[in-house]
């Protein structure tokens, strides 16, 4: 039955897309069908983590057909614990994201049957690169998935769409050759070893894992620099502001809601158990760049002028704590790590959403054109402020959980980098409760609010500005939101439990028996 | 060591009424949730469901309370399992509550000072449109300090720690049209933040050392850590503590909180969550026992509290802002108490017991003065309201008293044991502790008798005036839903030191949780003399207040030629100052740089490698039109690594 459900989540969304692409003389039913697909979606995500037994075999669900034999090369699919709850992830956002951008203005000339068979796409190629087991299959899909994003920023996107399309494009693009380039060069080595060549993740794993250290080195690097551009590490990060700041809302969620986190689950998957003793001795390298990302990105945050950009560094920072916690070697920091994708797809997209309407009631994507909001949109100021708490990993919220266990699980080993990622903490106070303060709280002030009733400026009293609260339909994109920001908080355990035997097996491949804190005692 | 012992052995699990402790989190965040979600349906009664749950809680918090009296001393220590919050491998965070008479005696100080609060708001924000949400937010709150004091770990606690830090910035900034409320809100907010780190990075050293962050585990083998470890410990639990409780170096945002609605002065800035530090110690008490560095830090930190506090409290015209500087000198005095150890955790305790009942009617009797005088805080515009508020007037008083250390009333007991056990200390630090306390004594009954006189005697200044929005003053006395918690709270004001000291009773009864009261060292001078001694200096700090502010007519604006002592108190002794230019200013510049340094060197060079790669001499912007070209260089660029890399793997 697993089986089925995850190709059945490979090709609906896959048919879906094309269904939809006829669609363009209807907007509406375009929409419709895209909902209804996306929701169905969700529904076989569900009914594959009832199907998934934690304790079970490493790879579930797992199915395999020849591609190109000559070179070893099959479509095998397959997941663990870290790729279902990403596909539920994903499951959960998309349909947010489509029921998100109902009402939204398409460029002149361009029809919503464009953007959401594209939207669907994009959705199959994400649980694709998730689910593939064969790690030829994972470089195509990962570069393939750049094709539709490209579009749907350069074509849907703001008015320097068209750079930013192609910087996001070219980096990650890059990034994935460097990536293919390693990739080649553990074929070659299992060719060595077995007489003949594969791609196949788990013969690989077995192959390549005791390789010398320097030749690990040079193919970790292949893979990570690939994956530090996608889940953007500091330096590699610059693309991501730019994309953040030009893609329509909903195609910010999805592209750092779920696209980035291919870079950090491509460090558990790929780095980790192929790469044991690289990764191991490249962690204080990683470290540095960790706690780099959390105060740059950070700082950054707190000194930005434009809303979506501001988003951008916000995770930058966050994916700062992600490499932390997969590079401690500890249980707690591990499963903290890959909780946090969870949670950051939740809190950091919601965020957007929140924002995303913020500006489609004042037009302007600048901090400085709005002031006071909360007076006229209590509602929206509420759910603003939820979302930014959740940002700021207050306990009760689930964000809380992973920065908790991301921090209490490094230190043993990495104490220096999780006291310093401590102090992210507080920044991440600064940058959220100032945002508020400057969007929400203090008189109703700004031209994107105040210049509504007539033209910008033209309002003489603040509080006649008319701006209208949430909608139904609003609401309904946000309250499973908030439902589960606030239930992951107090009740973390069923997304612990699934990820926990998968995060035991990365650790037991990289060999890192390192005790989580001193069991000693225990 | 027994009290070690009693604190750390094992809790029995929770039986009987013990078994429905859930309930103490359940009522105030079931009305929290109704009065959130209902919006505007539940106008017309939320404050009623908001008293009454916090009531109900009380209620319960009493009869479970009465249920332990008749156990043995170590069956008071309960614990209640409700679920396993945060598993991972070999760390189980447990969702759980101690019940003991430590967390009980908060549970009956939060839940009944929390009623006579609530049910005073009822009349305080009868005119706020938003009276529902209040509600919400102080039944929010209500089920966060719970949570803190209930929580059977020390990430429960973290959990309550940081989730009143939230209803407390929700409550500070509730008028947040208001710029300075919704800067002060946020301010708070950071500074706590900034003791919660510290309260973080304790937690994990306990579980890199422990491998556990439950109570009675860390508290059965923190002995067996080295003293560095647990001199770290417990400094860092001291700065989490500085935090919530406004003391030196983190006291800046406590006077700026006032900005929030009298009542959440009351109860969350005077009498319950600001004390959570001083809770944290107590609780700590296995772990300080073992340090007696540590614990000198701690007293160090009180006493410089407790003296900044009188000092800036002299200087204030603001009602509020005095009361607020009283505060973060009082917790200064439990602080110090605290730090004391053995023979102070108790005493710290009872001195923050009374200090909830007086001080929460302390500002709820200023609440009442600024009903009555269009939300006026200055007290220059005060003046002879004694006879227009006769209830308000009597029941400050009566607080004032209390606070002051007046013979008899609650403060003369809680805080003169304090100033006994300091004194006893051996050698300097007895005369230097002692002899602070002592000072803080003539100080707190300065500023207080300054505060008495210049808001109910004397000229009655208002009747000239103007408030701010230009009506006139029409002072009056507030409505029975508000005079009746004061009235109740000056009767605790009066009677509860008495009645918590009388035979040792509460130190008995925290015995289980704090171990044995022990009696001071050395004092230097027997207690007759002290306590004479603190006496005369309280009569010195009325008189003295008397000779500057009673005998004379107080003027309506504010002196600007004074002293550099009274400059410096105006400027809070410079701690803002100190922040702005040790953080905020370097943090903005460096900030402001970075996001430069952004744009131009990191993404310039990148954007410009990326341009020398595609052979192009022009920048990356201008890749629309060599877009093809760049590209196909690209691929090149990347087919050559493929190779290098597959020359490096062969021949490596």
């Amino acid at each position: 039955m697993g089986t089925g459900l995850l190709l059945a989540l490979l090709l609906l969304p896959l048919l879906g897309s094309l269904g939809v692409a006829f669609l363009k003389h209807d907007d509406l039913l375009a929409k419709r069908v895209t909902l209804g697909v996306t929701l169905l979606e969700l529904v076989l995500a569900v009914l594959a983590f009832t199907a998934y037994s934690p304790g079970g075999a490493r790879i579930q669900f797992a199915s395999s057909v020849d591609w190109i034999s000559q070179v070893g090369v099959h479509i095998s699919f397959g997941v663990d614990g870290i790729a279902l709850v990403m596909i539920g992830v994903i499951a959960l956002l998309v349909p947010i994201v489509v029921l998100a951008g109902w009402a939204d203005k398409l460029p002149q000339g361009r029809s919503a049957a464009g953007f959401l068979s594209l939207v669907l796409v994009q959705e199959a190629l994400m649980v694709g690169v998730f689910a593939a087991t064969d790690v030829f299959l994972f470089y195509v899909l990962f570069e393939i998935m750049l094709i539709p994003m490209y579009f749907l920023i350069g074509g849907y996107g703001g008015a320097r769409r068209q750079y930013a399309a192609v910087k996001f494009f070219l980096y990650s693009f890059l990034g994935g050759l460097i990536m293919l380039a390693s990739a080649i060069g553990c074929y070659a080595l299992a060719a060595d070893k077995l007489g003949k060549g594969t791609f196949d993740w788990a013969t690989l794993v077995q192959v390549v894992h005791d390789a010398p250290l320097e030749t690990q080195i040079w193919l970790f690097f292949g893979f990570f620099i690939a994956f530090a551009i996608k889940a953007p590490l500091v330096p590699l990060h610059t693309w991501l502001p730019d994309a953040a700041e030009q893609a329509p809302v909903g195609i910010a969620v999805i592209l750092v809601g779920v696209l980035d986190k291919v870079g950090t689950f491509g460090f558990l998957r790929y780095n980790l158990p192929m790469f044991p003793d690289a990764s191991k001795a490249l962690a204080p390298l990683v470290m540095v760049l960790g706690v780099l990302g959390v105060l740059y990105g950070s700082l950054l945050a707190t000194g930005q002028r434009d809303l979506k950009r501001f988003i951008a560094y916000v995770s930058i920072a966050h994916f700062g704590f992600i490499a932390i916690g997969i590079f401690a070697f500890t249980a707690q920091a591990q499963v903290g790590a890959v909780s946090y994708m969870v949670n950051h797809s939740l809190a950091t997209g919601m965020l957007i959403l929140v924002i995303g309407m913020v500006i489609a009631r004042g037009g302007s994507t600048s901090i400085a054109d709005y002031g006071g909001m909360a007076k006229l949109t209590p509602l929206l100021g509420g759910m603003f402020l939820i979302a930014g708490l959740s940002t700021l990993s207050l306990p009760g919220t689930n964000s809380f959980v992973s920065e908790f266990l991301v921090l209490l699980g490094s230190f043993p080993t990495q104490p220096v980098a999780a006291v310093l990622a401590t102090i992210g903490m507080i920044l991440a106070a600064l940058y959220v409760l100032w945002l508020y303060q400057r969007i929400m709280q203090g008189p109703v002030r700004g031209t994107a609010l105040v210049g509504i009733s007539g033209g910008p400026g033209s309002a003489t009293d603040p509080e006649k500005a008319k701006v209208l609260d949430l909608s139904g339909r609003e609401i309904a994109v946000l309250a499973p939101l908030v439902a589960l920001i606030v239930l992951l908080g107090v009740y973390p355990k069923p997304v612990l439990d699934v990820v926990n035997p998968s995060v035991t097996a990365t650790l037991t491949s990289v060999g890192a028996a390192v005790p989580a804190a001193a069991q000693e005692g225990k | 060591m027994t009290h070690t012992l009693l604190a750390a052995e094992g809790a029995l699990p929770a039986a009987g009424v013990a078994q429905s402790a859930w309930l103490l989190l359940a009522l105030p965040l079931f009305g929290a949730a109704v009065l959130l979600l209902g919006g505007k349906a539940t106008n017309k009664w939320g404050h009623l469901l908001g008293c009454a749950t916090v009531i109900l809680a009380f209620v319960y918090g009493l009869t479970l309370f009465l249920s332990t009296t008749s156990l043995k001393a170590a069956d008071r220590i309960q614990e209640l399992h409700l679920f396993s919050w945060i598993p991972v491998d070999s760390l189980s965070i447990d969702f759980g509550l101690r019940l003991d008479p430590l967390s009980l005696t908060f549970v009956l100080l939060i839940t009944g000072v929390g009623s006579l609060i609530h049910v005073y708001s009822i009349g305080y924000m009868s005119h706020d449109t938003d009276r529902r949400k209040f509600f919400a937010y102080l039944n929010l709150f209500v089920a966060a300090m719970l949570l803190l004091v209930l929580g059977n770990g020390f990430v429960t606690l973290y959990f309550g720690w940081e989730g009143v830090g939230l209803a407390s910035y929700l409550l500070i900034a509730f008028w947040q049209h208001k710029p300075a409320a919704a800067t002060a809100a946020k301010k708070a907010f950071l500074m706590n933040r900034v003791g919660d780190v510290g309260l973080a990075v304790a937690i994990f050293l306990m579980w890199a050392n422990l491998g556990t962050t439950q109570y009675t585990e860390v508290f059965a083998k923190i002995g067996t850590l080295d003293g560095g470890t647990v001199l770290a410990i417990s400094l860092l639990l001291l700065l989490g503590a500085c935090g919530k409780s406004g003391q030196f170096p983190l006291q800046a945002w406590l006077p700026d909180a006032m900005e929030g609605p009298t009542p959440v002065s009351a109860l969350i800035h005077a009498a319950t969550m600001v004390t959570a530090g001083v809770y944290l110690i107590a609780r700590s008490n296995p772990i300080y026992d073992l340090t007696a560095d540590g614990r000198l830090v701690v007293t160090i930190i009180g006493t410089v509290t407790l003296l900044i506090g009188c000092v800036i409290g002299c200087a204030y015209d603001d009602i509020k802002k005095v009361l607020a500087y009283s505060t973060v000198s009082q917790i200064g005095y439990m602080i110090l108490g605290v730090g004391l150890g053995p023979v102070g955790y108790a005493l710290g305790i009872t001195h923050l017991l009374t200090h909830g009942f007086f001080k929460a009617g302390l500002f709820l009797g200023a609440g009442s003065v600024m009903h009555g005088m269009n939300d006026e805080v200055d007290m220059r515009q005060y003046g002879g309201l004694a006879k227009k508020m006769p209830i308000t007037f009597a029941t400050f008083g009566l607080g004032y008293l209390a606070l002051i250390g007046f013979p008899f009333l609650s403060g003369f007991y809680s805080k003169d044991a304090i100033i006994e056990a300091a004194f006893g200390q051996e050698g300097w630090r007895g005369w230097v502790f002692g002899g602070a306390a002592m000072l803080g004594v003539a100080l707190t009954a300065f500023y207080m008798t300054r505060l008495m006189l210049m808001t109910f005697f004397g000229e009655q200044r208002w009747k000239n005036l103007k408030s701010s929005d230009g009506r006139d003053y029409h002072p009056h006395e507030s409505p029975a839903v508000m005079t009746v918690p004061m009235i109740i709270l000056a009767v605790g004001s009066v009677f509860a030191g008495f009645l918590l000291t009388n035979g040792n009773f509460l130190a008995n009864w925290l015995e289980p949780s704090l171990g044995e009261l022990k009696e001071a060292g050395h004092p230097p001078l027997p207690a007759a003399a002290m306590t004479a001694l603190s006496l005369g200096l309280m009569v010195v700090g009325v008189g003295l207040a008397w000779l500057f502010v009673g005998r004379k007519p107080v003027p309506v604006t504010k002196p600007e030629r004074v002293s550099w002592v009274v400059r410096a108190a105006r400027a809070d002794l410079y701690g803002n100052k100190l922040n702005e230019t040790l953080f905020a200013k370097p943090g903005e510049a460096l900030t402001k740089g970075l996001v430069i340094a952004d744009d131009k060197a990191v993404d310039g060079t990148v954007t410009g490698i990326a341009g020398a790669l595609a052979f192009l001499s022009s920048r990356l912007r201008r890749t629309q039109t060599g877009f093809v070209r760049s590209y196909a260089l690209t691929m090149l660029g990347g087919s050559v690594l493929v190779v290098a890399a597959l020359l490096m793997v062969r021949f490596s």
